[in-house]
Order: structure tokens, then sequence, then C-alpha cells
């Protein structure tokens, strides 16, 4: 380690002056290093013309390069010397130029308060986080092709559309070829895989979390048996205008499927693990 | 049964283990009874356990510990490269390889190109089987 320091030293010959004995302990692990402030990074304006200074300029080269990281070769008279302050002072009349403190402006007298608490009311945290959603996997984009991993449609391959503003991702079969309708489906229950689907045909701006909520129906009196019959068949049977939606939607999906072949039948196909298949070496 | 494939100087073997795993490493030096020097175009060259090697049938032609660029040029002159690719060894390696890559997609594809062939050849056979009772 020593000898390093020697070997550096040995191109300045200034320096040896200067380090001297102390070239030896510089560069130990007691003494943590510190960048010595004004040439760590190289500015585009010089310092003796002030932060004011325009900062279109070419780069500036480091008046004050490092001998080792921490020591300068300059001292601190040659770097008074090479800022030139001596010449902005000259110019300014003896004195290094100040710019005067603005006025401040006059704060609003604070009345003390009428009313202290008797027990200390403790303050909650600033909490500055803001609402957004689910950061999207960077392998899953518009027209990847996902298989879903739980609940009812599980194993199905299936082809996403966008990710909605509660964070859940909207994906369709299409229904025609694997009966997965326009539903919303949270990301961690998905797999990526690394077939795309051409989806540029593709209109998806008017599905958002509202559509796929639940009606909220008027509040009726509590009623008798024949109310509650009368309910449950209503229920049951999906809207038309949903019912439409999705055949417009998968009618510009299957058009851009065609292109590829074996495509149909690929996302007809469930996803299953069979024997020999390891999932953590599985390319998906 | 005697021996066929020596540790030598020149003998390309194969990582089975380690950082390395899978790479053609010509032994270029032996070190001691368990350890040799090994080189490769695309490695540093350093020091391997033979446990950690398994000899290959390719041998070229090198003085002990060559330069890096002598040992690249042997190497390709010996075409070790083409010679290793066309062994069944070195195939049946590459075949793992693909199979290991395949998207989800393309082990569908497989399967049923799969199916086609199975399905094709049961046919004939149920055509030849047809003749021999007839």
């Amino acid at each position: 380690m020593w000898t390093v320091a020697v070997r550096y030293t040995r191109k300045r010959k200034n320096a040896v002056f200067q380090l001297g004995f102390l070239s030896n302990f510089l560069i130990s692990p007691l003494h943590p290093p510190r960048f010595s402030g004004a040439n760590y990074f190289p500015t585009q304006y010089s310092e003796s013309r002030g932060p004011m200074a325009p900062k279109d300029r070419k780069p500036h080269v480091c008046r004050n390069p490092d001998l080792i990281r921490g020591v300068g070769k300059y001292s601190r008279s040659k770097m008074y010397h090479k800022r030139g302050l001596w010449a902005i002072k000259a110019k300014n009349g003896g004195a290094f130029p100040k710019h005067e403190k603005k006025a401040a402006a006059a704060a609003p007298v604070e009345k003390p308060p009428k009313f202290y608490p008797a027990d200390d009311v403790k303050k909650p945290l600033v909490n500055k986080r803001k609402a957004r959603p689910t950061k999207l996997r960077a392998s899953i984009t518009p027209g990847t092709v996902l298989i879903i991993l739980a609940g009812r449609f599980k194993g199905k391959r299936v082809v996403f559309l966008k990710q909605l503003t509660s964070g859940l991702l909207l994906v369709t079969g299409p229904f025609k070829i694997n009966g997965v309708p326009l539903r919303r489906v949270n990301q961690s229950y998905v797999i990526a895989t690394s077939t795309k689907v051409d989806i540029s045909g593709v209109n998806v701006e008017k599905f958002d979390d509202k559509y796929f909520g639940k009606k909220v129906e008027k509040k009726k009196k509590k009623g008798e048996g024949e109310f509650f019959e009368a309910e449950k068949e209503e229920k049951n049977t999906l809207p038309q205008d949903k019912k439409d939606d999705q055949k417009t939607l998968d009618a510009a999906l299957l058009t851009s499927m065609e292109a590829v072949p074996d495509l149909k039948s690929y996302l007809g196909a469930r996803f299953s693990l069979k024997a020999g298949m390891k999932p953590h070496e599985l390319v998906f | 049964m005697p021996f066929k494939r020596y540790v030598e100087i020149g003998r390309i073997a194969l990582v089975n283990y380690g950082k390395d795993y899978g790479k053609l490493v010509v032994i270029v030096d032996v070190i001691d009874q368990n350890r040799a020097l090994v080189d490769s175009p695309d490695m540093v060259r350093s020091q391997i356990n033979f446990k950690r090697l398994t000899l290959t049938d390719i041998k070229i032609d090198i003085n002990r510990v060559p330069k890096k660029k002598t040992l690249v040029a042997a190497l390709e002159a010996a075409d070790v490269k083409n010679k290793w690719e066309s062994s069944s060894w070195g195939r049946k390696l590459i075949v793992q390889k693909k199979r290991a890559s395949l998207n989800d997609f393309d082990k569908f594809k497989v399967m049923l190109a799969k199916i086609k062939k199975a399905g094709v050849v049961r046919q004939e056979l149920a055509k030849l089987k047809k003749e021999t009772t007839a």
C-alpha cells in the first residue's frame, strides 16, 4: 500500500515536499477520503465569476487536480491566486463584491394564542404518499398473452388489454375462443408469457373500474316472499350492452389473431404443469 | 476396457460444474494430480479440478501453456467448434439448450407437431398391419 503512494508522488516533484511524511498515512483506512469540494464536480461556470454567471460555457477543466483523493496539488494561497480573487477584489476597490440582502418581507405579527391545551396532542406524521395503480411488470404490455393462475379460469391463456386505474388488469379471452369474458384480473395471479398479440385495432377506452362494479339498486322496503323471487330473476342475466361490447372487442382481436398460425388453438387450451416441468426453469 | 480419452495438453474438455458450466475448454497444463490449467478463447486462463471436467474426444496440437493468440489460432485450425457441434454429444447439448429456451407458445406448437407426426405414423402402421393380416 505505501509503495503505491510513493510511486504516485514521484511524478509530481512539488508534492513530495508537501506530502512528505504524511503521504504514508493518507491512504490508510483511518482517514476517510473527503472530496476537495471545488474540483469534485467539474462546473460549467468558473467560480471566480460567481454563481450568477451564465451557464452555457464550455466545460471547465479542474483548477486543482487531486494528487491523492483529498489532497489537491495547490495550496490555499496558490488557489486564491489562481481563482483570481485578487483581480476581482482589485476591480471592486479592495473588497469582494457583495450583493445586498433582499429586504425580508415584513412577517405578519403573530399574536400569542388565547388557549393552550392541557395535554400535549401529538401531530400525526406527514404522509406524502400518492395513490397510484400498482406498478405493472415490465413483461406485461398491451397484447401480451397471460396465464391466469387462480379462480374460475385458472390455467386459461388470455389476452391483456390495459391496466385500469385500480391497478387491476383488463383482460379478455377472447370469449369465443376460451370463454373468458372482459374481466379484471390481479397482476399477482398471472404469469406473463412472451407471446404478444397485435392489439392496435382494439378500442379499450370505455372500459374502467366502474364498468365492472356492482350495480347499486334502489333501496326497497323489506317485502314479503314475493318480492324476493322477483329480484333474483333479474340479477342472473348479463345486460345486452355488455354482450355487445364483448362482441365488438373480440371481433377486432380475432382478425389480428388469424395472422398467427395455431394462436387460436393456443389460447383455447389450458396451461398445466406436466411431469418433468420445473417451474423455476420454465421460460414463459 | 482401456481408456480412450486421456488428460493431455490440448485435450478439449467440457466443464460440468461451476461458474463456467457448459463451456468447452482446452487443457493447457497439468498442475498436480487433481488440477489442470485450462483456457478458452472467452475466459481467463485458470485452474480447475479434474472432477469438474468431462473429457471429450477432441484433441488439438499445442505446446504447454501457449499464448492466447496461439491457442485461438490452434482452435481455429483444428475446427473444434464444428467438430463439437456435429458430434452426437454436441448435438444433444444443442437440442437440450433449444428445448430449455422454448417459449410457452413454442412448446404448444411442438406438442401439436408431435401429435400430428404420431398420427401419421399410426396410420402407416395400421396400413401395414392390415396388409400382413390380409
